[in-house]
């Protein structure tokens, strides 16, 4: 395990240190995943693929990928611009705004999830606006999107925000020298420069929205094949006993979650890289 | 360079340079969208949760939080966070430790691995306790043999908020920890200090805000945590109800301004974390600038 050796090493604590890590890491996090995939290992592999491709299930992920898609979609783009004015520009308010973006980090999502379904059912403030246009939103995936907008607000924000804060005017200033217009600038310098931490963002927020429990279950409706979230289906399993399909439909679920959290891994590779070689060529 | 001329941070005063930044009208319509949107989005919410926590006075709002449910939710949640909260304290410190301050092989492993509950969701992390602990669990016959109750009971809800908040004090301390490298603590040791007084004379004072920033960050989670907790709880009301939970029992039940009631205790408790958090954040970049 250490390459280092003993004699090498001048600071003490690295085996306290690391064994009660690794100790602690198996005991809350290994050996309990593990089960999970052991306990999915009880239904033969057809078995399995049967419990992931019933109609129910297949429904149930569908939405929950469709939602927070759309959701991590609304982000990229208010999430941009959020950044952008809060970086760019100066105006009363702004302290409050840039640390009011946090607030779904902090606030239970139950709290969220019943303050959202009060605000869009069919009597609620908006609900009720929008009721005569014939839109609905509470216990539609309309009010699921909605709920998960809120949840992934703050990733978009938070990844472009510092870039944009260290990125150099140089460009910028160049690019004016050399004759384009503003729309140009921001298309052809700034956009790319900021292009790997909106991706991350918004991966993150999509990866988010695919498990997210609270703030959607309210307002949801929760209806088999219509408005039915994975996660959901994966507590409707288990209070009907049925361990193993619940295992398998939460199998599933991580390994959509591990695939994004790859790509995230990649594409902050790919930042690093492209950081790098900025910098060995200035 | 061009630093003599162009201020590099020019990030803060773009906006007085006027080829350098929009318009004033398309400034005002982009500042006047992001303000919509955090007002719809963030704003609204929390107005709804105190008009609906207030809707039938301010005596049945002291009614909703003195019932005796609600206080044995808030107690529930207080022991959690009580439990949780210095366990992933320590677990982060040591882990920091570990990974910043020596080279083994496994690292990069270990820190996935500390990264991993971020990206299950909160359903998965109660599940996988029941599927341990539960009565049809692997261990569940062992425990039932012995009157041991984890799931439905507190243990589990600790060990599942345990989980979902494990990442956030490590996450918090080993960016700082690494930037920081190792020459303090080499010539604490150099100069003849040993073992734990390197710890707390030298690492721990270069550490203390980020420390902190992550544990409010712990605790918030750990007070506010839903679908983990909802999934070993049980909801026995009094018993295994944690804040959340009674929040969801109470909306249920369509006793909406209690429900509500409860929230804004809740929603106190996230404004409260963002205002140490940003307090926290200035302190640190006044420390990083120095």
């Amino acid at each position: 395990m250490m390459r280092q050796r003993k004699a090498d090493r001048v600071l003490p604590g690295l085996n306290l240190s690391l064994g009660f890590t690794v100790a602690y890491v198996s005991l809350i996090v290994l050996i309990p995943l593990a089960a999970l995939v052991i306990k999915s290992f009880d239904l033969s592999m057809s078995e399995w693929w049967d419990a992931v491709t019933d109609a129910r299930v297949v429904a149930s992920y569908k939405l929950s990928l469709l939602t927070s898609f759309y959701a991590a979609v609304v982000n990229l783009v208010f999430g941009l611009l959020l950044a952008w004015v809060l970086v760019r520009y100066r105006f009363p308010g702004k302290r409050i705004i840039d640390g009011l973006i946090d607030l779904p980090f902090a606030l239970p999502t139950a709290v969220a999830g019943i303050a959202l379904t009060t605000i869009y059912a069919p009597k609620g403030w908006i609900g009720s606006l929008l009721e005569p246009l014939g839109i609905k939103v509470a216990y539609t995936p309309l009010g699921i999107t909605i709920a998960l907008i809120f949840i992934g607000l703050p990733f978009v924000v938070r990844t472009v925000q510092p870039v944009l804060q260290d990125m150099e005017s140089d460009m910028e200033e160049a690019a004016v020298l050399l004759g384009a217009y503003r729309s140009r600038t921001f298309r052809k310098v700034i956009l790319p420069e900021l292009l790997p931490p909106l991706l991350t963002g918004f991966a993150l927020a999509f990866a988010r929205g695919i498990g997210e429990y609270g703030s959607v279950v309210f307002i949801s409706g929760n209806m088999p094949m219509k408005t039915e979230i994975a996660p959901l289906l994966i507590i409707t399993k288990l209070e009907q006993y049925q361990y193993s399909q619940a295992a398998a439909v939460a199998v599933g679920l991580l390994l959509v979650s591990f695939v994004l959290l790859l790509f995230i891994n990649l594409l902050q590779r790919w930042s690093n890289r492209r950081l790098r070689s900025v910098t060995k060529g200035a | 360079m061009a630093g003599i001329v162009t201020n590099p941070r020019s990030g803060k005063n773009a906006d007085t340079r006027p080829h350098l930044t929009e318009s004033g009208l398309i400034r005002w319509v982009l500042i006047g969208a992001a303000l919509l949107f955090v007002g719809l989005i963030v704003v609204l919410p929390m107005i709804t949760v105190i008009s609906e926590s207030l809707r039938k006075g301010w005596d049945a709002y002291l009614e909703a939080l003195k019932d005796p449910d609600a206080m044995a939710a808030l107690r529930l949640t207080l022991i959690t966070a009580a439990i949780a909260v210095p366990l992933n304290t320590i677990f982060g410190v040591a882990a920091a430790w570990a990974i910043t301050k020596f080279k083994f092989r496994g690292k990069n492993l270990l820190i996935t691995l500390i990264d991993l509950p971020f990206a299950v969701s909160p359903i998965v992390s109660g599940l996988i306790y029941v599927l341990l602990f539960g009565a049809q669990g692997f261990l569940g016959p062992w425990l039932d043999s012995r009157d041991i109750d984890i799931i439905f009971a507190t243990p589990g809800i600790v060990l599942a908020t345990m989980f979902v908040t494990f990442p956030f004090v490590a996450r918090e301390l080993i960016p700082i920890m690494e930037a920081q490298g190792v020459q303090d603590e080499e010539a604490a040791v150099s100069l003849g200090a040993r073992g734990w007084r390197i710890f707390f004379k030298v690492t721990l004072p270069n550490i203390k805000w980020g420390l902190l920033y992550g544990m409010i960050l712990c605790n918030a989670r750990a007070m506010g945590e839903f679908g983990a907790v909802s999934v070993v709880s049980g909801h026995i009301r009094g018993e295994t109800n944690t804040l959340p939970l009674h929040i969801e029992i109470l909306y249920n039940e369509y006793q909406f301004s209690a429900s509500f009631a409860v929230a804004s205790l809740l929603m106190l408790l996230a404004i409260v974390t963002l205002i140490i958090k940003s307090i926290l954040e200035s302190r640190m970049s006044k420390e990083h600038e120095s």
